[in-house]
């Protein structure tokens, strides 16, 4: 049945959503939005490295998002105007990705299946890789679960009770990594961060225990890439953004119904 | 026997130097509470005893495997985030369903289980982190502005509340508070900071220390110590000019 490229398809956008989803309640929950935009961005980069140094596309791209998230994590944790400064780097990094992209000799590249991603030509070997990568940050998030909830609540809080906030932070920003790494052939660099944070926002109204709300999101976020590859196929739309639209009109929906939730 | 310690620690934050050479021992079963104006370094120093943050200079030395119990000043929880009561006792080490309502009975709000963390009232809010604070028998319990934004009686309450507790359980407790008049009758020993130690002792040798009144009893006229001037015969305002060493001292530094 791998033989099927729509299965294929399916099984990318399932394993993506596994692992986009509970890393995306934490990046709602801490605010973290804009991180997740500017570590996704900087996938590009990661790709004209890899294209530069003939490396597989996924270890370059794990490389550059890995910088990018401790270089984030190491300069927000000294609080240099935050916002300002993941604007700044969030922009930089897609510039400078895009230009350095162009910069390769030789080769003519596909510059929007990295800024879209290309689903339908997601190999055999790129399922694995995609379904390591979920089956890790899957792990990661429940291995850290009670850590990583106590941390953002309050790292005061976390360091009274034994803990170490700032290693809760560093798994955050390996999985961040890891999850752009093996998103980028699904929705894209562009769309990465919109699988991170729509469908746990999504979730929120249908939640009353972080537990809940993570599992809600990563429905969501399957059914969305389901929902989203057959409207591609139907609609023949790009793939990529119709995962993410599906993922929108939910999210549009669940606030519309959230002030009915919320009177129980 | 010592709970924790603190020898010549000076902290720095944001780039000052907020608390300078402190030298602290909280033991067993104390009640010590440290007052101080704002910007006086309390909560730092709190933060510095439970790890939070890193002396420039000096040392903290905690009793190995000592558990806290700590209720910070401020804890605020995004609205996206849902979180019932009982789910916040089970942070970070999960609870038994026993465990948490027994912990919600002895704080006084055992209706709230279910509630939301975002829908709860100041002083709801209160005694559920001290609910929380309480859980897996801490030796000590760090109390930072544990009663704001509760009344009066509320904060009367609250103070019974952790007195008995203390009884109960041996806990020793160090607390941050502007409740003066209470503080000054519950606590074993007070701790006068502004940048630095200003006088520290029993409440009754702090209250007629010439740095405490400097603090709270001219400059307010006295409405802030009005609890001890009741036991003091020195009403003398002219006499307390002479004494505004803490105050200066720190702006100095």
């Amino acid at each position: 049945m791998l033989d099927d490229f729509a299965m294929r398809a399916a099984l990318a956008g399932l394993g993506v959503a596994l692992a986009a989803a509970p890393l995306g309640c934490f990046v709602v929950w801490r605010r973290m939005a804009y991180f997740g935009d500017a570590t996704s961005h900087a996938a590009l980069l990661g790709v004209a490295l890899a294209l530069a140094t003939d490396l597989p596309v996924v270890g370059g791209v794990l490389l550059v998002a890995l910088m990018m998230a401790l270089i984030i994590s190491t300069l927000t944790e000294r609080n240099v105007s935050t916002d300002a400064l993941l604007g700044v780097l969030a922009h930089s990094a897609l510039a400078l990705g895009l230009v350095a992209v162009s910069l390769i000799p030789g080769q003519r590249v596909d510059l929007s299946a990295y800024l879209f991603g290309d689903i339908l030509a997601v190999r055999q070997v790129d399922l694995a890789i995609i379904w390591i990568g979920a089956a890790l940050v899957g792990g990661l998030m429940v291995w850290r679960w009670q850590a990583l909830l106590t941390a953002t609540l309050n790292p005061d809080l976390a360091v009274a009770s034994g803990g170490y906030p700032k290693r809760e932070q560093l798994v955050l920003t390996l999985a961040l990594a890891v999850t752009v790494a093996v998103a980028i052939k699904v929705v894209g660099a562009l769309l990465i961060a919109a699988m991170l944070v729509i469908p746990a926002a999504a979730a929120r109204p249908f939640a009353r225990t972080p537990e809940v709300m993570a599992i809600c999101a990563v429905l969501i976020g399957g059914f969305s890439a389901l929902g989203g590859l057959a409207g591609s196929f139907t609609f023949d739309t790009p793939t990529g953004p119709s995962i993410v639209t599906v993922a929108a009109v939910i999210f549009a929906l669940s606030a519309a119904i959230s002030p009915l939730l919320r009177r129980r | 026997m010592t709970l924790i310690e603190t020898k010549g620690l000076s902290l720095h934050y944001g780039g000052a130097t907020v608390l300078r050479d402190v030298n602290f021992s909280l033991s067993q079963g104390e009640i010590v509470t440290i007052v101080g104006p704002n910007g006086s370094g309390k909560s730092s120093l709190l933060r510095a005893l439970i790890g939070a943050l890193k002396p420039a200079s000096g040392t903290v030395i905690r009793k190995p495997g000592l558990k806290i119990g700590y209720v910070p000043q401020k804890l605020q929880i995004d609205g996206t985030l849902p979180l019932t009561v009982r789910r916040f006792l089970s942070l970070p080490v999960r609870q038994t369903q026993t465990v948490t309502t027994a912990a919600l009975a002895q704080a006084g709000v055992p209706e709230l289980a279910q509630r939301q963390m975002t829908d709860l009232s100041g002083g709801q809010f209160q005694r559920v982190l001290l609910a929380r604070a309480l859980l897996g028998s801490p030796d000590v319990l760090i109390l930072d502005e544990a009663t704001q934004g509760l009344d009066q009686p509320g904060a009367a309450a609250f103070y019974r509340k952790i007195e008995e507790v203390r009884q109960r359980t041996g806990v020793a407790i160090l607390m941050v508070s502007h409740d003066l008049h209470v503080v000054m009758a519950a606590s074993d020993r007070v701790l006068c900071l502004n940048g630095h130690v200003c006088c520290e002792g029993t409440p009754e040798v702090v209250a007629d220390a010439p740095e405490y009144r400097a603090l709270f009893g001219s400059g307010t006229q006295g409405a802030l110590a009005l609890y001890r001037h009741h036991h003091t015969h020195d009403h003398d305002h002219g006499h307390h000019h002479d004494h505004h060493e803490c105050g200066e001292d720190h702006n100095a530094g």
